[in-house]
């Protein structure tokens, strides 16, 4: 399998503080396509950062980053949002959608940028099918106040993933989900790996990262552990599993 | 971002913020709307004066008599009783440059017609008056060279004396009374309206001025000269070269004359209109200046409400160039459309002024344009410095930022 995120003793040093601040101190890692990735780690553990290097959304101190074959890490601002637009996909803690903008124009977003030639038809025919992947099609038309917060975030997965991309970057999330609808995301990102997207995800639960298929553990900005996930939760199962406790639950109530 | 795009989220970005949109429009509004409305009443007055200057004629230069003094006693201007014939014969004859030469006497009579009568201006005139003032003859003819000769009994009447004579009938052929002289009229002049002192110029008989002198008002002095000069630019040098004439056939006694030109007239007429022009325009930069501000104003705020929009965009792929056109298409939309606004509103004020006050206004499609060319550079100008604030935010920071 080719590697599809490759860095190499990477880097990150902050100056903008009296004392440098040193993020990420030497990481390498490969990650190939189809690899489903939990990247854990304490508050301050790096973990962030290292997001934001993948993301392209910062570039290293030192080190190299290859993504999809690509060194990106001497690329400048407009390289890198290119990058952003045509090779990853990002969901967020905080869905980031834009308020007052359908469903279906904040799927379109990420086509307005980066030179598609799209026609207005192929956009929405492409944010159309996006929805229907993490199965908001019949939300099309709806503002994010309008949904729940499960669904706005799989509008978010909708967007990410609009411009086909190599890699999908989520940081944190279903930190700010319910236990139950974390799981139902989880489902959705399963669906997604299953059908061969790599996805990488910053978490600090334990059950979360349970549902990927490798857990990265990162203490102080180097990478301690690294490790397949063993008894890997499936969504549906879980599901299943808190549909029937809840039944149990309601029945006891009621007797 | 392809500029359909850039418009219609730019425009989805105002709509957001209605009144906020108009209220930052309406220092533009205002700015533009009193240009359009003080500039239509300006041309409109600067138009009314010019067409009254016209209505002399082109280029004339006109000698009127001056004032003496008798005794210590001083007559005012028009007092002297010096202009003569002769003095206008020697303007014919030897100042250059010159077109034509129309001798004026000036009366005042109860003229009868018709079996009505009326109390008019009778002008005696040279068969040049109709040419020197631009006056073209509605029916009829002017009297000629031989009729001045003649002494004729001959008159051309104005629209308002026809209007006042001759109601139901035809003018033409018939005859006019004046100090019981019948006069056939030959003539009846084209309507001019009223001049820069609001007099009714329509209002008047011209004969021959010989026949005036010696039939009507029995002087032997004139009451003016009208000369055209050949050009605009020639109109200076007939001026001096008339006065150095007059002035040499006076022989050393004081010159009781005065010669002035139609470009002297206009020139004070306009000095005015020209204040008022200059003033206006300050006015209009600095309350679009302000208007300015305030779009610059609401963009900065508009940007900091927006930096987590900015970073989702930046994300997802979005250059600092196409953050920057954004807002910028945004400042632009806002104050070209306040300008719009603005040009319907002075439209509107200059109407309302036309019908209200009844100022004569004209509409400047210059200035209409330059309005809203002015309005869209306010954005780009007031405009540019926030926009480029939002392009140059960090993507990291601005997902953050609460």
């Amino acid at each position: 399998m080719s590697a599809v995120v490759k860095i190499e003793e990477i880097h990150k040093i902050y100056d903008s503080g009296e004392v440098p601040v040193h993020a990420v101190r030497g990481v390498s890692l490969e990650i190939n396509r189809g690899e489903f990735v939990a990247l854990m780690g304490a508050s301050g553990s790096g973990k962030s950062t290292l997001m934001n290097l993948l993301g392209c959304l910062d570039r290293p101190t030192r080190g190299r980053y290859l993504l999809d074959g690509i060194d990106v890490s001497g690329l400048d601002r407009n390289e890198l949002a290119d990058i952003r637009n045509q090779k990853l996909g990002f969901v967020f803690q905080g869905f980031n959608l834009l308020s007052r903008t359908s469903a279906l124009e904040n799927v379109e977003l990420p086509m307005l940028y980066g030179g598609h030639h799209l026609t207005a038809r192929e956009m929405r025919e492409r944010a159309l099918h996006s929805l229907e992947i993490v199965g908001l099609a019949d939300r099309a038309g709806h503002f994010p106040n309008q949904l729940s917060g499960g669904q706005q975030q799989r509008v978010a997965i909708a967007r990410a993933l609009v411009n086909r991309p190599e890699v999908l970057l989520a940081d944190e999330p279903t930190g700010n989900l319910d236990s139950k609808t974390s799981i139902e995301v989880m489902g959705v990102f399963q669906k997604l790996n299953d059908q061969g997207i790599t996805i990488v995800m910053v978490t600090h639960e334990l059950d979360i990262a349970h549902y990927c298929k490798r857990n990265l553990i990162l203490r102080d900005g180097r990478l301690v552990r690294d490790e397949p996930v063993r008894d890997r939760l499936l969504s549906a199962t879980e599901l299943a599993k808190l549909n029937t406790a809840e039944a149990e639950a309601k029945l006891t109530s009621h007797s | 971002m392809r500029l359909t795009n850039t418009t219609k989220v730019a425009f989805s970005a105002l709509r957001r913020n209605k009144l906020r949109s108009l209220l930052t429009a309406l220092g533009i509004i205002i700015g533009v709307g009193a240009v359009i409305a003080m500039v239509s009443i300006g041309n409109g007055a600067k138009a009314q004066i010019e067409a009254q200057v016209a209505s002399l004629g082109q280029n004339v230069v006109q000698v009127f008599p001056g004032n003496f003094t008798t005794g210590g006693m001083r007559s005012g201007w028009g007092g002297a009783s010096s202009l003569t014939i002769e003095d206008a014969e020697a303007v014919a004859r030897e100042v250059g440059n010159i077109d034509g030469v129309s001798i004026e006497v000036r009366d005042r009579q109860q003229i009868l017609a018709n079996g009505l009568n009326w109390n008019t201006q009778v002008l005696g005139e040279s068969p040049d008056y109709p040419y020197i003032r631009s006056w073209p003859l509605a029916s009829g003819a002017m009297f000629a060279e031989q009729d001045v000769k003649t002494m004729g009994k001959v008159a051309v009447i104005g629209k308002t004396v026809a209007d006042q004579l001759f109601p139901n009938t035809d003018p033409l052929g018939a005859t006019l009374r004046i100090r019981n002289i019948p006069f056939k009229i030959i003539g009846v002049l084209g309507a001019k309206g009223f001049n820069l002192f609001g007099q009714d110029q329509d209002d008047v008989v011209l004969i021959p001025y010989s026949s005036h002198m010696r039939r009507v008002s029995r002087r032997t002095n004139i009451s003016g000269i009208l000369v055209q000069a050949a050009t605009a630019d020639t109109s200076a040098t007939v001026q001096t070269d008339i006065t150095a004439l007059l002035t040499e056939r006076r022989r050393g006694r004081e010159p009781d004359f005065t010669v002035r030109s139609q470009v002297e007239i206009a020139q004070a007429a306009n000095e005015s209109s020209k204040t008022m022009r200059g003033l206006l325009l300050w006015v209009a930069i600095v309350s679009l200046f302000v208007g300015g501000i305030g779009v610059m104003n609401i963009m900065l705020v508009s940007v900091t409400e927006r930096t987590r929009e900015i970073g989702i965009r930046m994300a997802v792929g979005a250059h600092g160039a196409d953050v920057l056109r954004q807002f910028l298409a945004e400042a632009v939309i806002l104050s070209a459309l306040g300008g719009v606004l603005g040009i319907l509103f002075g439209l509107g004020l200059a109407r309302g002024i036309n019908s209200i006050l009844g100022w004569p206004v004209l509409i400047s499609t210059f200035w209409v344009v330059l309005s809203f060319i002015v309005s869209a550079l306010i954005g780009i100008v007031f405009g540019f410095f926030p926009a480029w604030k939002a392009a140059q935010l960090d993507p990291i920071d601005a997902l953050r930022f609460e």
